[in-house]
């Protein structure tokens, strides 16, 4: 369209102005998504009441035209803008209901709707199952007394053998002998809290330390207990450095490592979930655990920069 | 058609070859202008100073082909489930006729294409080629070199050797120490709380549909701004810049120019 051929350009206060409305529908849609994960029933009820009030908003100022209420406008540029197209070209025969104008925002509108109709569904089905309905699960390390007090065992096993080596996991093991009438064990999770590399144990292993490997069957498959006499460990990834009770000694890392909850069930030593540690007082059973809900590795859990993360994933 | 003297044989037989060629161009560009838009696209006037340089472009347009051609080939024969992943991998490469090549040619292209995408940034940046009106080319660029970058990472866990799988966990934990939202991303990226199954096969979902997906669609777009901006010339040009060039098609330049300053100043 040529602006010359056909008059002044549009004025611009003919225009609606620029509604909030869609930006607080957006806030409720967003509101009830993070419901669905953190508390499906209260934050996303709340998330719907705000997109349905919103929504309603949108609506009701978006057909204001269609249902006939006129739209606030500048009364002077009205008159002369009136006043010009009277004399421009004839008046038109029916200014309430233009169909042309129907047609358009009802193809807009209905195909703003179906899109959406497609789209939510589809982005739902991309994101929460990420988050939602995460399997937990519990590993059988076999009997206690595989594990004789004061020695360390580098453990490794399938958390899931249905899933296959991909679930391999290693845990350094140490039983600390009974605190009261409570067996006490030190189980460290070898995933380094850097970046998640495996680190090792810094010491002599098997046939140096003279001892024969142990392999336990259970109902998680085959465990494979290693005899270690580790310094401490390392990670072969970055070079970060942890002491025997996880601690962090040197390099990257910004916590002690991670450690399996346990319970004892019928004499045998079963494996809980992780949670992170940011450090240990003590060693062995008198140490003071400070422990945190589970968090990635190269994320603090305390000091100033435990701000950058105040919502984890829900995490079993 | 008068002819003054009936053809010999000869005359006529190459007409009749030539009609051979040219009926079915003529027939298609008759119904959608597609052979007169080729030819433009291909044979369109470009500033006479440019040198090689620019056709690193071109260039990094045929790596991501390449890319996409071997690409799909390698998923006639890739499986991506952890147990079958590695197997396939070294069943393209042992065993597959020319799979070696096929392989090879996407895993060392893969490097081309990055290498190449940098190059050409690098050209248009000491050209200045980004400056105004192609300002929106380099953003879609930009956006190109992130969608590139972003094959590197999906692809590079695929062949799932302990490589790939470390590589890929170093990868994820990075981008979970983003601020606020980077243990949602990483969790995200992984499909749940560790790699697995559902990672694999959506890398692979990613690195083949998604991302190709997006890089096709900007390519065009940002092909479209080339051929619409036209092609910069070199810094060093004698041409004074934002002179008339002979050889340019004025309308393209006044189709550009003329809308801005048509603008009325204020309305009334």
């Amino acid at each position: 369209m040529e602006p010359s051929e056909h008059g002044p350009a549009p004025d611009e206060s003919q225009l609606p102005s620029p509604t909030l409305w869609p930006a607080g529908f957006a806030v409720g849609i967003a509101v009830v998504l993070v419901g669905l994960i953190v508390d499906p029933a209260v934050i996303s009820s709340i998330g719907a009441v705000i997109a349905i009030v919103f929504g309603f908003l949108w609506a009701r100022q978006a057909t204001a035209e269609l249902r006939g209420r006129p739209v606030a406008v500048e009364p002077e540029t009205r008159e002369l803008r009136a006043a010009a197209a009277a004399q421009a070209r004839p008046a038109p025969t029916s200014t309430r209901f233009p169909r042309s104008r129907f047609l358009e925002a009802a193809t807009l509108g209905l195909g703003g709707v179906i899109g959406g109709l497609v789209t939510l569904p589809v982005a739902g089905f991309a994101v929460l199952p990420s988050f939602l309905g995460q399997k937990r699960h519990e590993v059988d390390l076999g009997l206690l007394t595989a594990f004789p007090e004061g020695k360390w065992f580098i453990a490794t096993f399938m958390t899931d053998p249905a899933e296959g080596e991909v679930s391999r996991r290693t845990a350094f093991v140490r039983n600390n002998g009974v605190v009261g009438n409570v067996p006490s064990f030190t189980l460290i999770s070898n995933r380094c809290v850097h970046l998640g590399c495996p680190t090792q144990a810094n010491g002599p292993t098997g046939a140096i330390l003279g001892e024969k490997n142990v392999v336990e069957h259970t109902a998680n498959g085959e465990i494979l207990l290693r005899p270690v006499v580790p310094a401490g460990f390392g990670c072969p990834c970055h070079g970060s450095q942890f002491d025997t009770e996880g601690n962090r000694t040197a390099g990257p890392a910004v916590r002690a490592l991670d450690r399996y909850a346990f319970e004892i069930r019928d004499g045998r030593v079963i494996l809980l979930s992780t949670f992170s540690v940011s450090h240990v007082d003590g060693t062995g059973a008198q140490a003071k655990i400070f422990k945190y809900k589970q968090a990635g590795p190269g994320e603090h859990i305390d000091g100033p920069e435990q701000w950058l993360y105040p919502l984890q994933p829900p995490h079993h | 058609m008068a002819l003054r003297r009936p053809p010999t044989k000869a005359e006529l037989r190459r007409e009749q070859m030539l009609s051979l060629v040219t009926y079915p161009l003529d027939w298609l560009e008759e119904r959608s202008g597609l052979v007169g838009g080729v030819r433009y696209f291909l044979f369109r006037k470009v500033p006479g100073d440019i040198n090689w340089m620019q056709t690193l472009g071109s260039a990094t347009l045929t790596a991501f082909i390449v890319q996409a051609v071997t690409g799909v080939i390698l998923a006639m024969y890739y499986q991506p489930t952890p147990h079958d992943a590695y197997s396939s991998i070294q069943n393209i490469t042992d065993h597959v006729t020319m799979g070696w090549l096929v392989r090879g040619m996407h895993k060392w292209g893969a490097s081309v294409f990055i290498i190449l995408m940098f190059l050409h940034m690098g050209r248009v940046f000491l050209f200045g080629a980004y400056k105004y009106p192609r300002e929106l080319n380099w953003i879609v660029g930009v956006l190109l070199l992130l969608m590139g970058m972003m094959e590197g990472f999906t692809g590079y866990l695929l062949p799932w050797d302990q490589t790939a799988y470390w590589a890929s966990v170093v990868g994820i934990n990075l981008n979970g120490t983003a601020p606020f939202l980077g243990p949602w991303l990483a969790q995200f990226l992984r499909g749940g709380q560790e790699i697995g199954a559902d990672t694999l096969s959506r890398f692979y979902s990613i690195h083949m549909l998604v991302l190709p997906g997006a890089i096709i669609g900007l390519i065009t777009l940002h092909l479209y701004l080339v051929v619409r901006l036209g092609v910069t010339s070199p810094p060093w040009s004698k041409e004074a810049a934002g002179t008339e060039r002979p050889a340019a098609p004025s309308t393209v330049r006044q189709g550009l120019i003329s809308p801005a300053q048509g603008e009325p100043g204020g309305s009334e």
